[in-house]
């Protein structure tokens, strides 16, 4: 049903592809700088002609990163991957659970309920920080692991997204087998259920994994001593630092650098899981 | 069906409590605290004793001019960034489902990137890039003959929304694209027959379709930019911008809480940035008439599972 191509169908494929890579250009300029400029020492990071390979020292910043501060660099890449890992698959397998009962079970009040969680989604979480810091004072939980591990387990539009994956995933039909079967409902849930919306499962899990490790806010206002610090509020350190020694600025390009590697890869390698996420964010 | 209930009941407990502890209650002392101050007491050798003060900090935070300014330049930023951010992601949508358009996986990918770099790292990676001496972007504008000062009063604004626009512009798209996607070809085809161009389809056909994704991403995004704080703070730790410590309401309630170590006054500007988003929320679902009966809602999601399904498959084959 196509239209008579018209010979300027070749001059609008161009502007259409030109305009799209002008876009990619844009967003990857800043990323191939922070490349390039974790490749230099000091000098030649404050030299300028950033997109060069001048005073190449990538494995100098390396061994420095590692070296500083007893290697407290890693000691924050370590308390990233437990906060965001732990934080996230925790955080997934509670809106699983939640989502997973939403769309199999009828009871009292259902829809309002879920109204509840709908109008969490809203909720500006970073005006919740301070009161939280203040409640998690009162606990005696202010500058532990647990101060910035527990608020992260709740996420609200995680528990919406497992709702739609239930309804996509878990047919009816599977659940009644199983229960023809003798199994429990929690062993249903278990063994079928969240087997089924596994796909959905690792979704929740890696937008959860991003926000987590993204976080700044609730860890800034919460953690004081160093060796509990995530990689961004560490980092967050050093560039403060740096404006008085610029020694540091090499430390904090390349920890950067670092610091965004296992979320490229992780969106690189899960494509359909992030595009299946905004799907169905998007048809809501 | 007891058995149901009960299970039911077990698999939303975690949720709810965990949802109790991080949602709920801290929003009710945050309430709470907004309604004391912390007071020294006798001639200010006794230590502070806290006392109730009603509304005070209320009327201490809309009555201090930082606080106020604060909205101002969260409205300024919200007027200029929301307006680019839908323009521009709905923009590259259409571009990507056109029919002109290669590549399209690479191109989503690429434009996604940036949501994997932290909030914080943006900020920083940003800011080197806006520093004169420093910046090969500074640089070829200045060749190019348009300086810009990134830091200069002026700046401040364009500076913030380009960092969230970089963040936040492929993110956006790559919902709108799925929206697009998720149009029934056959409306698609009928409008060509009709002798409809590219243009006009995309403006009386495919726009329409996909309001509501419009809708709740300018919800999303209203919220979000309520709450701008980490762009900003880099922004103003040293690098000689003019963006000041109290420069959104955000800020304003940390330097009230962990510089001036007023919790009441910090609370109660908590409370009145959650109020305007609770606000603005409801405005914006009121005016773009999304939230019908609960049916409605049922079917959307059993639509909305039913792309997350042909997704998956398109994915895989």
């Amino acid at each position: 049903m196509s239209k008579p191509r018209t010979p300027n169908v070749w001059l609008s494929k161009a502007a259409v592809n030109g305009a799209l890579l002008l876009a990619v250009v844009y967003m990857l300029f800043p990323l191939v700088w922070l490349l390039t400029a974790a490749t230099k020492d000091a000098g030649g990071l404050l030299a300028g002609n950033a997109f060069s390979f001048e005073g190449f020292d990538l494995g100098g910043n390396l061994s420095r990163l590692a070296a500083y501060n007893d290697g407290v660099y890693f000691h924050w890449y370590a308390n990233s991957l437990l906060y965001a890992g732990l934080g996230a698959l925790a955080c997934s397998l509670v809106s699983v659970a939640a989502g997973y009962a939403f769309h199999v079970y009828d009871f009292r009040g259902k829809e309002k309920l879920f109204g509840v969680v709908l109008l969490g989604v809203l909720v500006p979480t970073t005006a919740l920080a301070l009161p939280m810091y203040l409640l998690a004072s009162e606990v005696g939980i202010v500058n532990t692991y647990w101060a910035v591990l527990i608020p992260v387990l709740v996420n609200p539009f995680g528990v919406y997204l497992s709702r739609v994956f239930c309804a996509g995933y878990i047919p009816d039909e599977a659940l009644e087998a199983a229960r023809i079967d003798g199994a429990g409902e929690l062993r249903v849930f278990w063994s079928i259920g969240l087997r089924m919306v596994m796909p959905g499962f690792v979704t929740v899990f890696l937008f959860q994994f991003t926000a987590v490790w993204n976080n700044f806010f609730l860890p800034l206002v919460m953690l004081s001593d160093q060796k509990l610090y995530p990689l961004s509020l560490g980092l967050y350190a050093w560039n403060s630092n740096a404006h008085a020694e610029p020694d540091f600025y090499p430390l904090v390009v390349t920890g950067s650098l670092l610091a965004v590697v296992p979320l490229v890869v992780a969106f690189v390698s899960l494509q359909r899981h992030w595009k299946a996420g905004l799907t169905a964010g998007s048809v809501k | 069906m007891k058995a149901r209930t009960r299970a039911a009941a077990i698999l939303l407990t975690p949720f709810f409590l965990l949802f109790t502890a991080v949602m709920v209650l801290p929003i009710g002392y945050a309430v709470w605290l907004s309604l004391f101050t912390e007071k020294q007491s006798g001639l200010g050798f006794g230590g502070t004793e806290t006392v109730f003060t009603g509304l005070d900090n209320y009327t201490v935070a809309l009555g201090d001019r930082a606080f106020r300014e604060g909205f101002g330049i969260l409205l300024g930023y919200c007027l200029l960034y929301i307006p680019l951010l839908l323009a521009g992601a709905l923009g590259l949508a259409l571009l990507l489902d056109s029919a002109l358009a290669r590549a399209r996986r690479f191109f989503q990918l690429a434009l996604f990137l940036p949501h994997a770099v932290p909030g914080i790292i943006a900020a920083l990676i940003w800011v080197y890039l806006y520093t004169p001496q420093l910046s090969p972007v500074v640089q070829a504008m200045e060749a190019g003959g348009v300086g810009f000062d990134f830091f200069s009063p002026e700046g401040t604004l364009p500076s913030v929304v380009n960092i969230a626009l970089w963040e936040w512009l492929g993110y956006n798209m790559v919902i709108f694209y799925a929206a697009l996607q998720a149009i029934d070809r056959s409306v698609l085809e009928a409008a060509t027959v009709d002798g409809a161009g590219a243009w006009r389809i995309a403006f009386a056909v495919k726009i329409p379709l996909v309001k509501a994704s419009l809708a709740m991403v300018g919800l999303f995004t209203i919220i979000g930019s309520l709450q701008l704080f980490t762009e900003p703070l880099i922004l103003n730790k040293g690098t000689g911008s003019a963006v000041t410590s109290t420069w959104t309401p955000n800020m304003y309630a940390y330097t009230a809480a962990f510089d001036r170590n007023d919790y009441g006054l910090a609370a109660a500007a908590s409370v009145l940035l959650a109020l305007t988003a609770a606000l603005l929320s409801f405005a914006v679902t009121r005016l773009t008439g999304r939230r019908k009966a609960g049916t409605a809602r049922e079917a959307s999601t059993a639509r909305a599972a039913r792309e997350a399904d042909t997704a998956r498959k398109e994915q895989t084959a």
